[in-house]
């Protein structure tokens, strides 16, 4: 990074900016759960597959973060990650996931087994695929509640009742003793978002919960989380392909591109002065505030294979500001405000 | 549900009819009865007399028809040898070849589900290699073979299991059987392992294939992500998956294993309904072979009912297909 380039540089026009230009990069802040420089890696056949290779972020109480990047960029990876869920032959390699304060890579079973499902929930990418054919909802909900809490089985039915009413669905004591292929993939979503909420937990990994709902529920269900998060705390990370969805939901954002995060920061600054090249194209390089609101933008070229990927900035090759210097590890540049990108050339002026 | 038991027995029916069809022409076609029947040196007159007692003299779809509605009424012709009804004959055996079978199927089960899991858990490990080795023995060795070593190991050279007959018997809702005393246990043991060892190979394949797919679904992920203990999601969120292709596949093979039981009641001398109809064989005694038969089908048949009804319980989806059809 040239020192000339910091007066052209875009500056977030409060205090926060004061920051910018630090030589030690901060360490990622949150309250709820800091990971940093975590590595999950696949090691399969054909070779290693870096699917998380050095994410870092932080999310406080009650915030709400979009995490977003294109098909394979590590982001459900990222979320089985920080739950300990990563099925071999991936595992986490390096870094650390710290929640509430407490260290959960290399966290022995039975501990991860008390926080998973209870105080970090998680909602899963396919509603189709997850919930289990042969059992009735009730029995899915109901061992939920009761792996972490001595209750009785009607209060544990009562409770599952309650929360299925909250997202929506009508009727509950009959969907209760259905089948999953009884339900619509929508309402198969939403037990699965049923199923987090159960034990209110602190931190929810919502896997693109929405995507396979209409309209109307998607705006319920993203004003149920808000509202949640909200009143009860809850910190919320959101995974997307939607930036309406980020823009009209989220505090923060988190790009990722190829197992890394390559930009992240509050929301409305990213996504109206985009600094990595990235999420520039992202978002389009017409001006306009109203780019947020859209979704992502097709950027040509494809995303680069994570086996065997050479070091140097992973966009490179579809990079229109790459240069020669591009080969080697990008820095993370830090402007203030947890807002950081890693990249040699980030733009300045927002889009232009 | 109901609806589709209905259909399932009409269905039966007309696969018994078609069996009975089969069996009856079947037999006939195979020899002359008149020739085994009826001593060489009798005259003409006596022959024809023994043909017209038998009703050999008719048409043979007359035949048939006498066959079909005597069988209805539970008459399955008379042993040629013992003078008595084929289908008490069969009847009398019927309880030891079930206790052998259903002891095979108990501890290809118990033991089988078990080791399959766990190979399905746990792919790479020395253990689940062993076990799909030993597997691979089970499938390729034959019978008989396992069965005189059985004997040759456990009974003459340790000496510790007896290798014929049934041993002692008690009484259980007045049929014989020999799980409940201690020596009917022992005599039990090793012909039971011998004819389980088939089919314990077939369910720790089945119980590892589906485990190890099943394992992988996003269902079982989400299981673990909300906290589940690893023992309730393989015995709950695992097992109850791979129970229903097992629960079909061994069902199915029960018929197979009271056929199959023939070889080992052979080598063990378990007077049951195999031993039988291989004595009926050599001695052609007609009846007692068709009555086999014919018993043997319908006990296919019914096996096959009831295994479709458990897989209804066990996998709602096909539940569902039935109450809309
Ligand atoms: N079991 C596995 N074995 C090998 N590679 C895997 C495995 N699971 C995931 N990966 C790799 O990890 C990378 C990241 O996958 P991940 O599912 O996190 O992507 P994603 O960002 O969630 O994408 P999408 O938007 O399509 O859900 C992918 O390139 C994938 O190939
Ligand atoms: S580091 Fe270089 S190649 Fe990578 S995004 Fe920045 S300018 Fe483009
Ligand atoms: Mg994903």
């Amino acid at each position: 990074m040239s020192r000339d380039g910091r007066e052209t540089r875009y500056e977030p026009a409060d205090a926060c900016a004061s920051a910018a230009g630090a030589a030690a990069v901060t360490r990622p802040a949150g309250d709820t759960l800091i990971v940093e420089d975590l590595q999950t890696w696949f090691f399969t056949k054909a070779g290693v597959v870096k699917a998380v290779n050095g994410v870092s972020f932080g999310i406080s109480k009650g915030e709400v973060m979009g995490l977003v990047g294109e098909s394979g960029s590590g982001k459900s990876v990222t979320g089985f990650s920080v739950l300990g869920i990563v099925d071999p032959p991936g595992e986490i390699v390096g870094g650390s996931i710290r929640f509430q304060g407490r260290e959960l890579v290399g966290l022995d079973e039975i501990a991860m087994r008390q926080i998973r499902g209870s105080r970090i929930a998680m909602i899963f990418q396919d509603p189709m695929m997850t919930l289990n054919p042969v059992l009735r909802i009730d029995t899915q909900m109901i061992e939920a509640i009761r792996a972490h809490a001595r209750v009785s089985r009607a209060a544990a039915y009562a409770r599952a009742r309650e929360v299925l009413l909250k997202v929506g669905i009508a009727s509950p004591d009959e969907r209760l003793k259905a089948y999953p292929h009884q339900f619509s993939g929508g309402m198969r979503q939403r037990v699965a978002i049923a199923i987090a909420l159960l034990n209110e937990p602190d931190l929810i990994i919502a896997d693109e919960p929405t995507t396979a709902l209409d309209v109307t529920i998607q705006a319920q269900i993203l004003y149920e989380a808000q509202k949640l998060c909200r009143e009860t705390g809850t910190a919320l990370i959101w995974i997307t392909h939607d930036l309406t969805v980020v823009a009209g939901l989220a505090d923060r954002i988190c790009v990722m591109y190829a197992g890394r995060d390559v930009e992240q920061g509050d929301v409305d600054a990213v996504l109206d002065h985009p600094m990595h090249p990235y999420t520039f194209g992202l978002i389009g390089s017409v001006p306009s505030r109203n780019r947020r609101g859209r979704p992502l933008h097709q950027i040509p070229g494809m995303t680069p294979s994570l086996l065997n990927l050479p070091p140097g900035c992973a966009f490179r090759a579809r990079c229109d500001r790459a240069s020669d210097e591009c080969h080697r590890e990008p820095p993370v540049l830090e402007y203030g405000c947890d807002r950081r990108a890693r990249c040699f050339h980030p733009h300045f002026e927002g889009p232009s | 549900m109901s609806v589709f038991i209905t259909r399932r027995i009409l269905q039966s029916l007309v696969v018994v009819f078609v069996m009975s069809l089969l069996v009856f022409f079947g037999v006939n076609i195979v020899g002359d009865p008149v020739d085994m029947l009826i001593n060489p040196e009798a005259d003409q007159e006596d022959i024809e007399a023994a043909i017209r007692a038998l009703g050999l003299d008719r048409p043979i779809h007359e035949q048939y028809w006498y066959f079909l509605v005597n069988a209805l009424k539970g008459d399955l012709g008379k042993s040629f040898i013992f003078a008595e009804p084929a289908l008490k004959l069969i009847l009398q055996r019927m309880p030891a070849t079930l206790e052998l079978a259903f002891a095979a199927m108990f501890l290809a089960v118990v033991i089988g589900i078990p080791l399959g899991v766990f190979a399905g858990l746990r792919p790479h490990s020395k253990v689940s290699k062993t076990i799909m080795a030993g597997s691979i023995l089970g499938f390729s060795l034959p019978t008989f073979w396992v069965g005189l070593m059985f004997i040759m190991i456990f009974a003459v050279m340790l000496g510790w299991l007896p290798s014929t007959g049934r041993g002692e018997t008690t009484s259980l809702l007045g049929i014989q059987v020999s799980f409940l005393t201690l020596d009917g246990l022992s005599h039990l043991l090793l012909p039971a392992l011998n004819l389980a060892l088939f089919k314990m190979s077939l369910v720790i394949r089945l119980a590892r294939a589906g485990t190890r797919e099943v394992a992988l679904q996003d269902y079982i992920k989400f299981a673990r992500a909300k906290g589940l203990s690893p023992s309730r999601v393989v015995l709950v969120h695992v097992m109850k998956n791979i129970l229903i292709p097992v629960v079909t596949v061994l069902g199915l093979e029960l018929g197979g294993v009271i056929a199959f039981a023939v070889v080992t009641e052979t080598v063990f001398a378990w007077p049951g309904m195999g031993k039988l109809l291989i004595d009926s064989i050599q001695l052609l005694d007609r009846p007692v072979v068709v009555a086999y038969l014919m018993i043997t089908v319908l006990m296919f048949i019914v096996i096959n009912l009831v295994v479709d009804i458990l897989y209804s319980i066990l996998d709602p989806r096909v539940r569902l297909k039935d109450v809309k059809s």
